[in-house]
This record gives C-alpha cells, sequence and structure tokens, in this order.
C-alpha cells in the first residue's frame, strides 16, 4: 500500500440526511491535493467524518486508511494520537482557533509536549524555530503575546507553527486563507508551498478559490453535492474541464487581465440536501443535461486521459468536437 | 453639470486607548480622500482591510459625519445626519451591505422588508406600494412567490436580491455597496455581478462599489481607487489600473491575485502586513513594504500626480519611465 490516505465509500449523514455520497480519494505521500467546490459540499466534511470530528449526530460508514490503520471506528486514543500529531489541520479563521487567554509560546509549547514529549527547554527552542520557520518576525520578543495582538495574517502563521509541532505526515488546510487580505493570502499560499517541499508532508488543500488550489496543489478535486464530480491533475482540469459544473466555475470567476466579458453565472442554486434530484445532482443547473441526466446518478468513472469524471454527456474536448451532431441535437 | 457625488479631503478619526487607563490616540482611518461618481458610472474603491474602505462609504452616505472635508451629491451639501433634509436624501442613495442576513429582519417577510422604504419615505399608496414590491422583485430575478418567504427561507444569493430590491424601492440615484458579493459561492457572485451591471445600465446608476476582490472590481466598474491606510493612492480607469498599475502598491495588490496558470514565483510577494493606522510611517506610508523605496520616500510625503490619461496616483516614482522598467 503506497498511499498515505485511502478513504473508500465514505458517507455522512446528518439526521439522517446523506450529504456525503460515498467519496473515494487517494493522498499519496508529498503530495498537494486540492478540493474544490461550493458552500455545502461536503469538502471539510469529508476530512472532519476522516478523523473523527463530527459532532455525535453524524452517522458516518465507509472506511478511512491512514497507512493501512483504518481510522473508522477506531478507539478515541487511537484517534488523538493520529490527530495533531499524523494528521494536522488548519482552519479559516485562526483568531477563533487559537486559545485567546494563553499566551501563543504555550500554545506551541502544549503541542510540542502532547505530540513530540519536549519540554522545558528543549520546547522552547523547538516552539521559537517554528515561529521562523513560518516567518513571524522577532518570535523570541513575541513568544510571550497573546493571541489578540497578532494581526490575521501572523494568527494564521502561528496556527501552522502549531499544526507543524507534530511534525505531520498530512497537512490539512480548510480554506486557510480566506478570511485574510489579498497580498496576506499569497505571503501564505507562498509559506505552505515552501513548509510542503521543505518537510516532505502532504497537503489537502480545501478552498472554493480555483485559482489559489491551482497555484498550491497538483491534483485537483471538484466537489458537488457531496459527491466527487471530477477529479485530475491540475493542469489538465484547467486547460479542459469536462464536467458542466467545472467549466461553470471557471466561467462564473472573472478574469483579471484580456477584454472584460459578461460573467456567465451557474443558474439557479446549490440543491437541498434532503431534495436531492433522482438523477445527477447537478442536472436541473446543467446546460447539457438530457432526460437520461434526471434519471441515472452518474459514476465516478476513470477517462483514458487519466481524469475521473461523473457525467453521462461530458463538455467535449478539441478533439471531439469535430463530432457536432452526435453532441448537439 | 455638477457630479452625482463628490467628496472633497473627507477626514475620519476614531479615537483609540490602549488598555483601559492608556492615553487616548487618534487613529486617521480616512484620511484627506477625494473623489468623483458621475451619473451612470461605477467607481470601485479597493484596499486592504483597515485601509478606510468602509468608513469612506459610511461618510459618502451621511451615517458617519465626516470630520473634515465635504460631500456634495449634485453640487448641494450633505445635509445634517437625521434631519428631515438628510432623510430625504437618503430615499435617493441606498446602501447595500456584504451580509443580508444581517441586513434583513429576521422576522418579517419578504415583501414587508421591501415594502418598509416606502413606508419610511411616503411614496404611494398602499396599492402602489404593493405593485412597486412585484415589479422590483421580478426586475432582480425573484419569484412572486418568494414574497412571503422569511430571510432564512431563502439561499444567500437569493437574501442578497432581497437587500438589492430594497435599496431599489425608492428609485435612488446612487448605491454604495459595500463588500455585496464577498460572503457569496463563485456561481452565486456571477449572478449577482451581473445583475448589478444590469441595474446601473438600465437604470443610469452611479454606484460605489467597496470591495477587496479585485477580478469582480475590474468586471464591474468603470474608475477604480485603491486605497491605503485611509488614501487613495491610486485612482483611474479600471483597464489601466489593471493592466499597468503606477503605484507600486497597486502593482503589488494585482500581482497577488492567484491566477491558473502563473507561476507564485513570478508575483510580487509584499512582505511585511498592512501598519497599523494608529501608528502611520513617515513619508510615504507604504514605504515600509515597498520594493522600490528610496530616500525621499522615508520622510516625504508623495503628492498626487497624474500619472498617465485620467490616471492620479501618489508615488514619487509614479509616470516615471524608470519604474516602468523596473516593473
Amino acid at each position: 500500500m503506497n498511499n498515505l490516505v485511502e478513504i473508500r465509500n465514505l458517507r455522512v449523514a446528518f439526521d439522517g440526511v446523506p450529504v456525503l455520497h460515498g467519496i473515494d480519494l487517494d493522498v499519496a505521500p508529498g503530495e498537494a491535493l486540492g478540493l474544490v467546490g461550493e458552500s455545502g459540499c461536503g469538502k471539510s466534511v469529508t476530512w472532519l467524518a476522516a478523523l473523527g470530528l463530527l459532532p455525535g449526530k453524524a452517522s458516518v460508514s465507509g472506511s478511512v486508511y491512514l497507512q493501512g490503520q483504518d481510522l473508522t471506528g477506531a478507539p478515541r486514543q487511537a484517534l488523538e494520537r493520529v490527530r495533531g500529531k499524523r494528521v494536522a489541520m488548519i482552519f479559516q479563521d485562526p483568531s477563533s482557533a487559537l486559545n485567546p487567554v494563553i499566551r501563543v509560546g504555550r500554545q506551541i509549547i502544549e503541542a510540542l509536549r502532547l505530540h513530540r514529549g519536549l519540554a522545558g527547554t528543549a520546547a522552547k527552542t523547538e516552539a521559537l524555530r517554528l515561529m521562523d520557520l513560518v516567518g513571524i518576525p522577532d518570535a523570541r520578543n513575541r513568544f510571550n503575546l497573546y493571541t489578540h495582538e497578532f494581526s490575521g495574517g501572523q494568527a494564521q502563521r502561528l496556527m501552522i507553527a502549531m499544526a507543524l509541532a507534530g511534525e505531520p505526515d498530512l497537512l490539512i488546510a480548510d480554506e486557510p486563507t480566506t478570511a485574510l487580505d489579498a497580498t496576506i493570502q499569497a505571503q501564505i499560499l507562498d509559506l505552505l508551498i515552501t513548509l510542503r517541499h521543505e518537510m516532505s508532508m502532504a497537503t489537502v488543500f480545501i478552498s472554493h478559490d480555483l485559482a489559489a488550489v491551482a497555484q498550491v496543489c497538483e491534483r485537483v478535486c471538484v466537489m458537488y453535492a457531496g459527491k466527487i464530480v471530477e477529479e485530475g491533475p491540475v493542469a489538465q482540469l484547467f486547460d479542459t474541464p469536462r464536467h458542466p459544473y467545472t467549466q461553470g466555475l471557471f466561467d462564473a470567476i472573472p478574469s483579471l487581465s484580456g477584454p472584460r466579458r459578461r460573467l456567465v453565472p451557474i443558474p439557479g442554486t446549490v440543491p437541498d440536501p434532503r431534495h436531492l434530484p433522482t438523477g445527477c445532482a447537478f442536472e436541473p443547473r446543467c446546460a447539457r443535461a438530457r432526460t437520461f441526466c434526471t434519471q441515472h446518478r452518474p459514476e465516478l468513472l476513470p477517462q483514458p486521459e487519466g481524469r475521473q469524471l461523473a457525467c453521462a454527456y461530458p463538455v467535449p474536448v478539441a478533439q471531439d468536437a469535430v463530432q457536432p451532431e452526435e453532441e448537439y441535437q | 453639470m455638477s457630479p452625482l457625488l463628490e467628496a472633497r479631503d473627507l477626514v475620519r478619526i476614531y479615537q483609540t486607548r490602549r488598555g483601559l487607563l492608556g492615553r487616548p490616540s487618534n487613529v486617521r482611518a480616512v484620511d484627506g480622500v477625494s473623489l468623483k461618481v458621475r451619473r451612470g458610472e461605477t467607481l470601485g474603491v479597493v484596499g486592504e482591510s483597515g485601509s478606510g474602505k468602509s468608513s469612506l462609504g459610511r461618510m459618502l452616505l451621511g451615517i458617519d459625519t465626516a470630520q473634515g472635508g465635504a460631500v456634495y451629491t449634485n453640487g448641494k451639501a450633505m445635509p445634517v445626519f437625521g434631519s428631515p433634509e438628510w432623510r430625504s436624501l437618503r430615499a435617493r442613495i441606498q446602501m447595500i451591505y456584504q451580509d443580508p442576513l444581517a441586513a434583513l429582519d429576521r422576522r418579517i417577510s419578504v415583501a414587508e422588508q421591501l415594502r418598509e422604504p416606502l413606508d419610511i419615505h411616503r411614496i404611494g399608496d398602499s396599492e402602489s406600494r404593493m405593485a412597486r414590491v412585484h415589479e422590483v422583485m421580478l426586475s432582480v430575478g425573484l419569484r412572486l412567490d418568494q414574497a412571503d418567504k422569511f430571510p432564512h427561507e431563502l439561499s444567500g444569493g437569493q437574501r442578497q436580491r432581497v437587500v438589492i430590491a430594497r435599496a431599489l424601492m425608492t428609485e435612488p440615484e446612487l448605491l454604495v455597496c459595500d463588500e455585496p458579493v464577498s460572503a457569496l459561492d463563485v456561481s452565486i457572485q456571477a449572478q449577482v455581478v451581473n445583475l448589478l451591471a444590469d441595474l446601473q445600465h438600465d437604470r443610469g446608476l452611479g454606484m460605489v462599489f467597496i470591495s477587496h476582490d479585485l477580478k469582480v472590481v475590474r468586471n464591474l466598474c468603470d474608475r477604480v481607487a485603491v486605497m491605503y491606510l485611509g488614501r487613495i493612492v491610486e485612482e483611474g480607469p479600471a483597464d489601466t489600473i489593471f493592466s499597468d498599475p503606477q503605484h507600486p502598491y497597486t502593482q503589488a495588490l494585482v500581482s497577488s491575485v492567484p491566477q491558473p496558470g502563473r507561476a507564485l514565483k513570478s508575483r510580487i510577494i509584499l512582505q511585511g502586513e498592512p501598519p497599523n493606522p494608529g501608528n502611520r510611517p513617515p513619508g510615504c506610508a507604504f514605504h515600509p513594504r515597498c520594493h522600490k523605496a528610496e530616500d525621499i520616500c522615508r520622510h516625504t510625503v508623495p503628492e498626487t500626480r497624474s500619472a498617465g490619461v485620467e490616471c492620479r496616483a501618489a508615488c514619487h516614482f509614479a509616470g516615471h519611465a524608470s519604474l516602468r522598467e523596473l516593473a
């Protein structure tokens, strides 16, 4: 088994309403994987479920293997050895994820003590090294400050320092730059890329920002209504998106260069998980949908060019476009 | 003809104190901002958090009183906040907020929310008010059966449509939008951006569009003003600002927007964070983060100067050929 994480048929339901409909996902060691989708598509729930972080009312089925060890249904103690240590997670809002009444230095030391058993001077030296590593200027003098004395970008750097304390194999970054200003966002993306190479850890980057994902990741999964609808290498997906939803996401984003054009929004809204369409979940919003799509839910299937796709009538690639009769009846 | 909206040298100062007994200190959130909005024109205001964009927006509406400078609408000075003249002016200048759920009243239906501005400004009788509610609902893409719904029964995009509809009820001449699409998902964001563009085009509205999302601003705005620490550092036509920015801060800002297919290495990544407005660096406020800063920037505040056609920038080197070569 070569993959770091293997998720198989992961399903989650809240109060009997399914929100995740069978996710299969692999993460290779050292790989940077992006998860893209709109709010409520299940991109965060996937990883919260995998790490056993969902509240009790959620029913989770399927399996999650971390280097052969099954995490689903694992006892709390086993999970606690994984969480924060081998798989670390950082969140969108750093100021609410850090403890406001404990000095930041102590928070980092706490993580070092829990995950690496460090104490005393060794812990402090390591904590300072981590603060330097994530680019906190003048770490020694700011070791004893509280979180409110740091700006949003620096609080996110502190979160990253704490996440690195356990020397994780996998860092899950859940919308890490969404709450930050553009210039600070660029700094944090840069930091994530550098750290991944220096520490040779895998990164899962959860974001709704396709462009940010493109800069950090090698492979992307696009999710819609609790399913992966398209998966493939970044360049392939961005050059020739084939799922109409992926294509729609690209068309909806205004561009910074080239002629100004009217945006092409995706009509309608994300379906209510309680009343999902019987066929493809994207069918009501899809311009390419046909009768077939209203009855059959497409499976995620491997394509000859290397990607996986869940669509019965995908967007044609250039050579397909030569046969317009078949495609546009 | 005088412009629809004109602001001259606006200043807004907040008092803060450090700790309970600390000495109060003044933070100049907006520091000498002048701008003009013509009829049918969209002015984008961009900048990072703390740059004073929202404070500026509130002053343009007269919700916050300017401590220096003045706001003119159609050539007339802004009446005093709360006065009858101000109230009647507010029917013609409306605001659209970022968080629709916070801007809407959760306990009354969509139709009542939309009727409220007409009740307040005493426009029409009850029959014509309802007719107007239905007319505006359709024009922003809401269905009439949604009139009896409450805000929590609507999706985020629909709620923002209600907020926009409410702002349009009194047929304003000017809309001030403060981050109107930031809380929306990409696919819904495009719907609302198109809606704003259509409304602006069809009704000839003037619009001030405050946002940190440069892509949306470029798509929607005719002119753009870039703010840094309470001042406008560059202003010009949207196309010029984004294709040939003159101020180093604008250059960094434009370059920091992630674009697929462009490597991170080719971007200008600014060092450091925006400084605290309470502790403004001397000289050019941007010099500690600027890669082109020279001695003059450390002690002399740059004047706003012309930098190309209809462009002005507050940088000692703006408009110089040498800067373009460096960039």
